[in-house]
């Protein structure tokens, strides 16, 4: 099985480094100046880098190096990332070349998340911007340690050292904040090439390292061998009756006759051997290695199941079902809490649900701010909820431990999720694991035949809500659409009979309506809400609440319409004076502002419910 | 660990969470130097043997050793070895320059093999320093209607997690071999002693550096004739490794726009 390989000369692994910065802060300027300076670049290259700039009217661009795509050269932007090899005397580095346009995060992030060390470039004269925040909030999400300043531009201010120094102090503070240490801070001009590969003689009060010195002094990756001993197991395989337990070693060691735990449910097992294909044999392994292991006895673990020292309580992994995660979110839509996703962690993939949103990072002022959603592209801590306990290991910078990412129902990355620890439950809190259904909501609407949505009916008391909210109701169900009325006097009869009509008990009772129409909607049900909801901030909160299902229609008939007719007799009963604050009498009644529907009563309740009718069966796409 | 030892297992472990993920799933076997150490990796990842279809899309223009080369090594291996055809010249968009247009009619019977067998995961070898387009390329690069790769909207991928296919018709091209070298992957040859084709050394003055069609690759002058010289000659040599490809020169963007259209 095994043959002796001939002996590699041992060379170290190349060293990933990341450029970052704001956009026109000259990111691919740098690397091309860095590439051509150090000799680098391929016969021919630079020829079509002039040839290229030359038909766009340039003299030479060096960011043509990497922006290889049109839209990149035509623009002068950078959409994805680059990684290109480059070499500093002996030793090895990849460059990554990161966009700096704010929609192109998740690329920059693709680009980023491996590196050890980062160049952050600034702009001497613009300073921090938008993007340097944003970036460096980023390198410390992700963790990157080692961070090295390039003031580029700094020919704008003639090199001048105190105009410099006041640029320096303000990326330091700035970094300060994040708790990133800065190791140099490089007053340079890509363009020029000072202080890259060699000494500015513009700036000779400068004593610092060129930014090739800087490189050369990023330390080699931590070692992970001396760790407690984890694998993920990554799949199973049975070839020739032989069963395989295969992975890679995140870290720690492992050797033949060792005893491992595997997974939540800690079944113990020995290792019986370590089994490679073309290699040398050798009864062990280490961090880095993909392996595959035999175990005795032969059990059989699943896909993301962690292995690790069985019989050691120090050597094994943290264990909780609530776990504090910090998160750079990627997705166009905000996130709220109650939302759920997968959480991929190595191998393993778990069912979790967004239980609070701890902090948000205001991004002016990289500050930890209270906030009930997180923004697009934005950066908090939150807590996740799992239905079970999940093994991991904290997230900590340099090592790959704890590094979830979340994965929506369409199996899209929409967030990166390092985990910080394990949550404490709130002093007299009880552990809610709320978890998300395993039903696909395409597969509900196929079998349907039809979408969920909520039609949240609003308008005065009188108006006709109800009515014309049953009648839909049956007329839908004719066409075979399946849907229910939640109106305000059902509700209020029981799950809402603890309230009163102040006004943080009618929020309360639209705030339980929504959450219940939320469930009706996920199960699948077109759901008609008939509710007065009279003012426009509560509405708002049901279709926070509801989501992108949530359609606001709003039922218009004048007072002296209702008053009219007063079905009930409140309006009479209201104005002797026998309820207080009745809508439209004695308490505000706010109309929608922008409602999806608007149902005037001026013609008659058959047209109101076959306007209703169709705009369901527009939304919910009945065929 | 070395840096081939790092490159290997980080391959091996692309390869496994393709396998895991994607089913069905081949992978592309072109003959040429940077396949068969996918080939090798893979046999790495599965004990010895590689437990899907290993495809070949034969443009019917290759050298006659690289057929030889097929015949041998795939029953050596023992490989589950599928062939697709492609569809000839004249169905190719005649707007495009002479060597693309060749380069468009693999593309086509690459699609073809994917559609006949249905797969959702296609693993394929390209680098990131062999051409400036495929260094913006994911691990798990997704494929759209048409196969089509839409450069401007990919998916986020970090932390060794990768996308996977979210609607019908889509694929995932999958690249084990992204982040390696020309020079690694030599040395990992010489290391592992993987076969080659023997154009990739040098007679009378000349040798490949990258197989293609026989129509569309020329070789270079060298007078290395072992893997150790070609690794002596590449740590020295200052020419791209794709400069004996016709396409990559006819225009600016003719790779891009062939990458765009679901060539390799």
């Amino acid at each position: 099985m095994n043959t002796a390989a001939t002996p590699a000369t041992l060379r170290a692994a190349a060293t990933p480094i990341v450029i970052v910065g704001h956009v026109d802060h000259g990111k691919s300027t740098l690397i091309g100046r860095l590439l051509y300076d150090t000799d680098s670049l391929q016969d021919g290259k630079l020829a079509q880098i002039v040839e290229s700039s030359r038909k766009r009217g340039l003299t030479i661009e060096w960011s043509f190096l990497l922006d290889s795509l049109q839209i990149e050269r035509d623009q002068g932007v950078t959409v994805d990332s680059t990684r290109i090899p480059f070499r500093l005397g002996e030793r090895e580095f990849v460059i990554v070349d990161a966009p700096g346009h704010r929609q192109f995060l998740r690329n920059m992030i693709t680009g980023a998340a491996d590196a050890e060390a980062a160049v952050l470039v600034v702009d001497a004269q613009e300073g921090a911007q938008e993007q340097t925040r944003r970036h460096a909030m980023l390198l410390r999400l992700i963790g990157i340690r080692h961070v090295i300043v390039l003031l580029n531009k700094s020919d704008l201010l003639d090199f001048d050292e105190a105009k410099i120094a006041q640029a320096e102090t303000d990326v330091r503070t700035l970094l300060a904040r994040l708790e990133i240490t800065v190791e140099a801070v490089i007053p340079a001009s890509a363009r020029d090439g000072d202080n890259i590969a060699s000494r500015s003689d513009r700036a000779p009060w400068y004593r610092g390292p060129t930014l090739t010195e800087a490189l050369a002094d990023v330390p080699p990756p931590a070692s992970r061998l001396a760790l407690p001993f984890r694998m993920p197991v990554q799949d199973v395989y049975r070839f020739d009756d032989v069963r395989y337990v295969a992975g890679r070693i995140e870290r720690g060691t492992i050797h033949v006759g060792d005893q491992i735990a595997i997974g939540a449910q800690g079944q113990v097992a020995t290792v019986a051997e370590v089994c490679r294909w073309h290699a040398p044999v050798r009864p062990e392994a280490g961090a880095g290695e993909s392996i595959a292991l035999r175990l005795e006895p032969d059990l059989v673990p699943d896909r993301g199941d962690l292995l690790f020292p069985a019989h050691d309580p120090a050597a094994a992994p943290e264990r909780s079902a609530r776990i504090r995660t910090r998160l750079f979110w990627l997705r166009s839509e905000p996130l709220h809490v109650g939302e759920s996703f997968t959480l991929r962690l190595a191998t393993a993939e778990h069912d979790v649900t967004v239980t609070s949103i701890d902090a948000v990072v205001d991004l002016d002022d990289l500050t930890l701010n209270p906030g009930d959603s997180v923004p697009p592209d934005g950066f908090a801590e939150i807590t996740l909820s799992a239905s079970h306990a999940v093994l991991f290991d904290p997230f900590s910078p340099g090592f790959g431990d704890g590094r979830g990412v979340l994965v929506d129902r369409y199996q899209r990355i929409v967030g990166g999720a390092p985990l910080i620890g394990p949550a404490a439950l709130p002093e007299g809190g009880h552990a809610i694991h709320p978890t998300a259904s395993r039903l696909d909501a395409q597969a509900r609407a196929a079998a349907r035949g039809h979408d969920s949505a909520v039609f949240w009916l609003t308008g005065l008391p009188g108006s006709g809500k109800s009515t014309v909210a049953r009648q839909a109701e049956t007329d839908l169900a004719e066409q075979g659409i399946q849907a229910t009325v939640l109106d305000g006097d059902t509700l209020r009869a029981g799950l809402c009979s603890d309230l009163g009509f102040s006004p943080a008990d009618r929020r309360e009772n639209i705030r339980r309506a929504a959450h219940v129409a939320r469930i009706l909607a996920e199960s699948g049900q077109v759901v008609i809400v008939a509710l007065v909801s009279p003012l426009q901030a509560d509405r708002d909160l049901a279709r926070q609440i509801v989501g992108e299902r949530f359609h606001e229609v709003f039922v218009d008939a004048t007072l002296e319409t209702c008053e009219a007719r007063d079905p009930k007799g409140l309006y009479a009963a209201a104005r002797a004076g026998k309820i207080p604050a009745f809508t439209g009498v004695s308490a505000p009644y706010e109309s929608p502002e922008a409602p999806e529907l608007r149902l005037p009563t001026n013609g008659t309740t058959a047209e109101s419910v076959e306007t209703l009718v169709r705009f369901v069966t527009g939304e919910v796409g009945h065929a | 660990m070395d840096d081939l030892d790092q490159l290997e297992a980080q391959s091996i472990f692309v390869l496994r969470e393709a396998y895991r993920k994607l089913r069905p799933l081949a992978l592309l076997w072109s003959l040429g130097k940077d396949s068969n150490v996918m080939v090798w990796l893979a046999r790495k990842a599965f004990m010895g043997r590689v437990p899907f279809p290993v495809m070949h899309v034969d443009t019917g223009k290759k050298f006659p050793e690289m057929y030889n080369f097929r015949t041998e090594y795939a029953k050596k291996w023992n490989l589950d070895l599928l062939l697709g055809d492609c569809p000839p010249i004249e169905e190719i968009d005649p707007s495009l320059p002479p060597a693309a247009r060749s380069a468009a009619r693999k593309t086509a019977g690459l699609a073809n093999l994917i559609d006949r067998h249905k797969l959702r995961g296609v693993i394929a070898g390209i680098r990131r320093d062999e051409q400036a387009t495929r260094a913006k390329e994911r691990v798990f690069s997704p494929r759209g209607a048409g196969h089509r790769w839409d450069v401007r909207n990919q998916p986020p991928e970090f932390w060794d997690q990768y996308a996977t296919p979210y609607e019908d018709g889509m694929h995932i091209r999958v690249h084990p071999l992204l982040a390696w070298r020309e020079i690694d992957i030599w040395r990992y040859i010489e290391r592992e002693n993987i076969p080659l084709v023997d154009l990739y050394f040098a007679r009378n003055g000349k040798r490949y550096r990258s197989l293609g069609d026989q129509d569309i690759t020329s070789p270079i002058d060298s007078d290395a004739a072992t893997v150790a010289e070609v690794i002596t000659e590449l740590e020295t040599s200052r020419t791209s490794e794709r400069a004996g490809r016709a396409m990559d020169h006819e225009a600016e963007d003719a790779f891009e726009r062939l990458r765009v259209a679901g060539y390799l």
